[in-house]
């Protein structure tokens, strides 16, 4: 378990985690304290320094988004938290929020100061009735701390938090759909340029990061750059949480350094189901393009991934064994996809419709070899052209599971149907058996 | 385009050719000025860039770095170092939109053969140039229940809809009406309106026009015709002094609808739903189709034209003849009526305002309008717009348009000088205010824009006369009257602006007419001459354009019975029925005119349609005929005639007449349930070109009783309990609705179904009236 690194997750297995006592207790909100002291700016600078990228999926730097807000500009600028987790497979954020809700709290306290906001919000997936509340219940901890509202530790530094449901649409996951519905419109992504830094929530300067990004924050000024800096790789710093799912004996959150890879991350997690042996991977959700064991030491970092043709993305591994059809597991993505499309453009929204029809067709084993060439140019036609990268995240199952398994696909067609039993892929096969 | 700064230019490569636009062009714009034409369905040159369809993908490089993937031409404006490659030198465009136009076709139904669209679609035509030959697709098509009703005049099929949201955008950002919005997600993603809140937008039918496949069709024309069986002609509206450029399609001989016309100077591409569907009084069983004159029996009787024209003769020989024109002649026909009057019946007695009027409004027009330049021009460079007893929404609505553009891009100031803050001025987040004279902040560059019911209030006309900083326009709510002005159609003017009290003015005319005299002495209003015509030594005899008499007065209609009566008209009405002689004229669509516009523009339009039962005469043509019997000619055979005349006899260039230099009055003071009425038209009511169109009249506002929220308490109402507003004379009973009026004013609407002032109340303005609950 050496190659764990602890730092977000460190007090989970704690009873009372997610009090505001038990993170005091654990140094919380020191951090705080500290970035109040400093200089605005110096606070960026130190995040743009430690190396944090990102861990909403893109890796941006996020000292240089931050950087990016007009100072000085007379204008309101916002924090806008994205927790609207909804990438299948990915479970970070939330157990995150449910067992420690108060680094996020301390991290966005840290981040409006530097970016010099009043005003900063949580967009939290609204199904998760169970988080809200925890979120809602550590924000009023806070508050009644003197750590949000009016002259912050006396520093002079006001901020209002407000935590916002969203209704449950993927789209929202992307920032300006996000903003959209934040504003109250429906979720669609806008046009760029204006980018949020200069035109975001209510047309003013805004910073939309993910809840992990922002959560990270308090312990690298707690504990500085060189100490973040130890953890990673070279361009991909830190620690982050890598959620396995699916196959595997132990499924769970698994904080670790950047780079790690699926082999070390699956010894931790005791292993594939019993007797089973790992047929394909995701590395970051379904959006990312799937690998298999040829991929098993793979560095888990934003360049690894990238180098072997996929992105780290959302860090969600989602495991599949032998037993899995792999035509049958990129239909329920694709179906997941044409539910979640937003339906303002064309390739996303038409394409979807089409490719869950095409996909059954296959899977049920109708149609001829054309057929997957077909398949091929429908993506073809779909990825790239959209505007803005859910029609992507939908092209990318296909696209990889047809150069990893094509003749999976095309076994379908000469068999007629499917020659997988889909019982045996689950957790009660054993019973049914 | 003259601009007041100069405009950067940026030269950017498309297809390997050089093109120079302006900094801010988008690409696809930019393409299409060499003639590269990009397909596309979201964009459009009057709404801000969706990027939303993906049709018009083309690969674009910056200084010599390629975007990775093809981009939208229609949402990125040029840059220097810019290489575009469309669909023509690129492959990977080529395939980009051939596959875009694939997928827009996998869930549009292939309806084209009963489509409205089909034969003039994007989508069709589109789907030939950029699709493929047969279809890929083999699975299920999403279907929708069709078609639903969003108004009473817009239909949607779903199913046909590609989701530009060029709709949703129009009524956004250009109307300022956002009825509609999209719905859902995804493929089920759909245009819709409120529950219970239907597209009433006054401009909903453009959305017809732009949308760029058959999703939203007007319930009037739907099914009637294939575009290709259609006639089109460019025509001018002639609903209102706005001035749209108009199409008008006419199949065998009859018109089956009208589109807004592109004039980018004056209604961009947009008009209002009344004159785009307001012109079934064209074909109406009502028209008048041959001469008629009244027999001894007291019938009307079908007659020839010698016949006719002989009773004129006779009834007007020697007799003291007042003209009254209308609001709705063309610059030829008041030509002609100006002409007729002066020189066949020998007077001045002419008045073309079938309306509330005023001797200080005469002299208003005749100082100051007939000389106004202003334009839409200075409304768009405008640092302040002032609305005074003008609701452009409801009067003009083509200026209402401009307004809200300027309003929604820059944060126009607004000012209305009304009795409350109506929907179109909280649109344009106009300051309201009650009087001309707390008006600030005016300068060269702002625009005061007065309506015809200034004339209502007395010594408004003699202000703003007086007024020398800001730009002045009169804005007459019908399309006539500018042009009346203009041919003289008024009492103390000849054509040309040439006031009849100057002698050098009378001799110009008197020279191009060729005859020896004109009547020197100022001629009576609309109102003077109803009342001269019983009384001792007045008139005689009237010839009556097209006029309401329930538009002057309640009184108006009864004073023409005892006299011998003229009509020309289109379509029978309260005067045919008391006329002596009945003349049969053509509609505009039936005729060759031209209209002048608010701003003084010429509108010209020819010949739509050949009547296949009217006439095609024009007026001035049968005042050419009378003239003739009646041995006094004023030689205008036809409209390019008079056209022609009037053109060569040019403007005045000498002095105006003097301004007007009028009082204003106080308003009468209530007291216990009593109230002062005021009141406009809806864009949308009773008037009588509206006729027999029920799709349109669906779509009115609703009458309502305006009141403030102290009268309310203290009447014990809420805003949609009934309230009943009375005289003497007669009782209305209409909804209340609260809005910040005056605690002494009840506002209601002039010429609406359930509220029609002028017939009931004998007056539309200023009276006394009672408020009480119904």
């Amino acid at each position: 378990m050496s190659k764990l690194s602890p730092v977000l997750s460190a007090h989970w297995d704690e009873a009372d985690s997610f009090t505001i006592d038990a993170y005091r207790r654990n140094g919380g909100y020191k951090a705080a304290k500290t970035a109040l002291d400093m200089d605005p700016d110096a606070v960026i600078q130190l995040v743009k320094d430690s190396g944090l990228r990102g861990r909403g999926g893109a890796g941006f730097p996020t000292g240089m988004k931050w950087g990016f807000i007009p100072q000085n500009d007379g204008k309101d600028h916002y924090l806008v938290v994205n927790a609207d987790e909804s990438e299948p497979g990915t479970c970070k954020d939330m157990p995150l929020l449910m067992a420690n809700p108060h680094s996020l709290v301390e991290g966005i306290i840290i981040a409006s100061y530097a970016i010099r906001a009043n005003y900063a919000f949580i967009y939290l997936r609204g199904e998760v009735v169970h988080v809200y509340r925890r979120v809602q219940q550590a924000i009023a901890d806070a508050y009644a701390a003197g750590l949000l509202g009016k002259n912050i530790n006396g520093k002079g530094f006001d901020l209002e938090l407000v935590l916002h449901a969203g209704a449950g649409a993927y789209i929202c996951g992307e920032e300006t759909a996000l903003l959209d519905s934040l504003e109250g419109f429906r979720g669609q992504p806008r046009l760029r340029p204006p980018f949020p830094a200069i035109a975001g929530l209510y047309a003013r300067p805004t910073v939309v990061n993910n809840v992990e990004s922002i959560a990270s924050v308090p312990a690298i000024i707690a504990n500085g750059t060189e100490w973040f800096q130890s953890m990673g790789t070279e361009k991909s710093k830190g620690f982050t949480l890598y959620s396995l799912s699916g196959h595997v004996k132990n499924p769970g959150q698994f904080e670790a350094p950047l780079g790690i890879t699926l082999r070390e991350l699956l010894e931790m997690a005791g292993g594939m189901r019993e007797g089973h042996t790992l047929k394909f991977w995701t590395p970051g959700g379904s959006s990312t393009p799937m690998f298999t064991q040829e991929h098993l030491d793979v560095p888990l970092d934003y360049e690894g991934v990238g180098a072997a043709g996929s992105m780290l993305g959302t860090k969600a591994l989602q495991i599949f064994d032998e037993t899995t059809c792999v035509v049958r597991a990129v239909l329920r993505w694709t179906e997941f996809y044409k539910h979640e499309s937003c339906g303002k453009c064309t390739p996303c929204r038409e394409g979807t419709w089409w490719l869950v029809q095409a996909l059954k067709e296959l899977e049920a084993g109708r149609g001829t070899s054309a057929d997957l060439d077909k398949l091929l140019d429908i993506v073809d036609n779909i990825a790239g052209r959209s505007f803005c990268a859910l029609a992507d995240g939908a092209a990318s199952p296909i696209v990889s599971s047809m150069k990893h398994f094509r003749e999976e696909y095309q076994r379908h067609l000469d068999l007629g149907s499917c020659p997988f039993d889909p019982i045996a892929s689950t957790l009660f096969a054993g019973a049914l058996s | 385009m003259t601009t007041d700064v100069a405009v950067e230019m940026i030269t950017v490569v498309i297809d390997g050719f050089e093109v120079t636009v302006p900094k801010g062009t988008l690409i696809i714009r930019a393409a299409e000025k060499l003639g590269i034409q990009i397909p596309r369905f979201c964009d459009h040159p009057l709404l801000a860039p969706a990027g939303a369809c993906r049709q018009c993908l083309v690969d674009v490089e910056i200084n010599g770095r390629a975007f990775p993937k093809p981009q939208a031409s229609c949402t990125i404006p040029v840059e220097p170092n810019m290489i575009v490659k469309t669909q023509l030198t690129s492959p990977v465009a080529e395939k980009a939109q051939k596959g875009i136009m694939e997928l827009l076709l996998i869930n549009h139904p292939l309806d084209c053969p009963v489509c409205d669209k089909g034969g003039e679609c994007p989508l069709q035509n589109q789907a030939m140039s950029t699709g493929r030959t047969e279809s890929r697709f083999t699975g299920v098509k999403r279907t929708f229940e069709k078609p639903i009703n969003i108004s009473s005049q817009v239909l949607l099929d779903r199913e046909r809809c590609v989701l530009c949201a060029r709709c949703t955008r129009f009524s956004e950002q250009i109307a300022g009406d956002p009825f509609i919005t999209l719905n859902e997600r995804g493929a089920l993603q759909q245009v819709g309106i409120y529950e219970k809140d239907p597209f009433n937008s006054y401009f909903s039918g453009n959305t017809v026009q732009i949308c760029p496949v058959g999703a939203l069709t007007g319930a009037s024309y739907r099914f009637r015709a294939r575009p290709f069986d259609l006639v089109s002609t460019p025509t001018a509206c002639e609903h209102c002094a706005a001035g749209c450029a108009l199409r008008t399609d006419v199949r065998r001989g009859k018109t089956l609808r009208r589109l807004a016309g592109d004039d980018a100077s004056v209604n961009e591409e947009w008009n209002c739903d009344k004159g785009r569907w307001a012109f079934k009084y064209l074909s109406s069983k009502e028209r008048v189709t041959s001469p008629l004159v009244r027999g001894d029996d007291g019938e009307l009787r079908e007659a020839s034209w010698p016949e006719a024209l002989a009773r004129v003769a006779a009834g007007f020989s020697d007799k003291k003849v007042g003209v009254l024109v209308g609001g709705r002649a063309t610059v030829e026909d008041a030509y002609g009526y100006s002409k007729f009057a002066r020189i066949t019946l020998g007077t001045n007695d002419i008045d073309f305002r079938s309306r509330p009027h005023t001797d200080e409004e005469a002299a208003f027009l005749a100082s100051t309008v007939v000389n106004l330049k202003t334009t839409y021009a200075d409304i768009d460079k405008a640092d302040h717009v002032v609305l005074v007893n003008f609701e452009p929404e409801d009067e003009s609505p083509i200026v209402f348009l401009r307004v809200y553009k300027q309003v929604r891009k820059r944060g126009l100031q607004v000012t209305t000088i009304a009795p409350f803050a109506s929907r179109g001025s909280e649109k344009l987040k106009a300051n309201l205010l009650s009087s001309f004279d707390q008006v600030t902040n005016l300068t060269e560059k702002s625009v005061v824009l007065v309506g015809e019911r200034s004339a209502e209030v007395p010594g408004l006309f003699s202000a703003i006369a007086a007024h020398t900083t800001a730009k002045i326009a009169w804005i007459p709510r019908r399309s006539g009257e500018r042009g009346a002005l203009a041919a003289g159609a008024l009492g103390n003017l000849l054509p040309g602006g040439r006031p009849v009290s100057d002698a050098a003015a009378r001799i110009d005319v008197q020279t191009a007419w060729g005859v020896d005299s004109l009547p020197t002495e100022l001629g009576r209003s609309t109102e003077q001459i109803l009342n001269s015509l019983n009384s001792e030594g007045g008139l005689d005899a009237v010839l009556i354009g097209g006029v309401d008499p329930s538009d002057i007065s309640s009184a108006a209609l009864g004073q023409l019975l005892n006299s011998f009566v003229v009509s020309l008209e289109i379509s029978h009405s309260a005067v045919t029925a008391i006329a002596d002689v009945v003349l049969p004229v053509a509609a505009v669509t039936e005729k060759a005119g031209s209209f002048l516009d608010w701003e003084g523009r010429e509108r010209s339009f020819d010949k739509a349609i050949e009547g296949p039962l009217v006439t095609t005469r024009s007026d001035v043509r049968i005042l050419s005929m009378i003239a003739d019997e009646m041995k006094k000619p004023i030689s205008l055979p036809s409209v390019t005639s008079a056209a022609k005349e009037f053109s060569a006899l040019g403007v005045w260039d000498g002095a105006s007449v003097s301004k007007p230099t009028n009082a204003s009055a106080s308003t009468p003071s209530v007291s216990g349930d009593q109230a002062v009425l005021t009141s406009w038209r809806q864009l949308i009511d009773l008037g009588s070109l509206q006729a027999g169109e029920e799709n349109l009249a669906g779509t009115a506002r609703k009458a309502v009783a305006v009141i403030s929220a102290a009268r309310a308490t203290s009447l014990g109402v809420k805003s949609g309990e009934l309230l009943t507003i009375a005289n003497e004379r007669g009782s209305i009973t209409v909804p209340a609705h609260i809005a910040n009026i005056s605690d002494d004013k009840v506002w209601l609407p002039r010429n609406s179904q359930d509220s029609q002032t002028i017939v009931t109340f004998g007056a539309a303005e200023g009276c006394l009236v009672s408020v009480v609950k119904a």
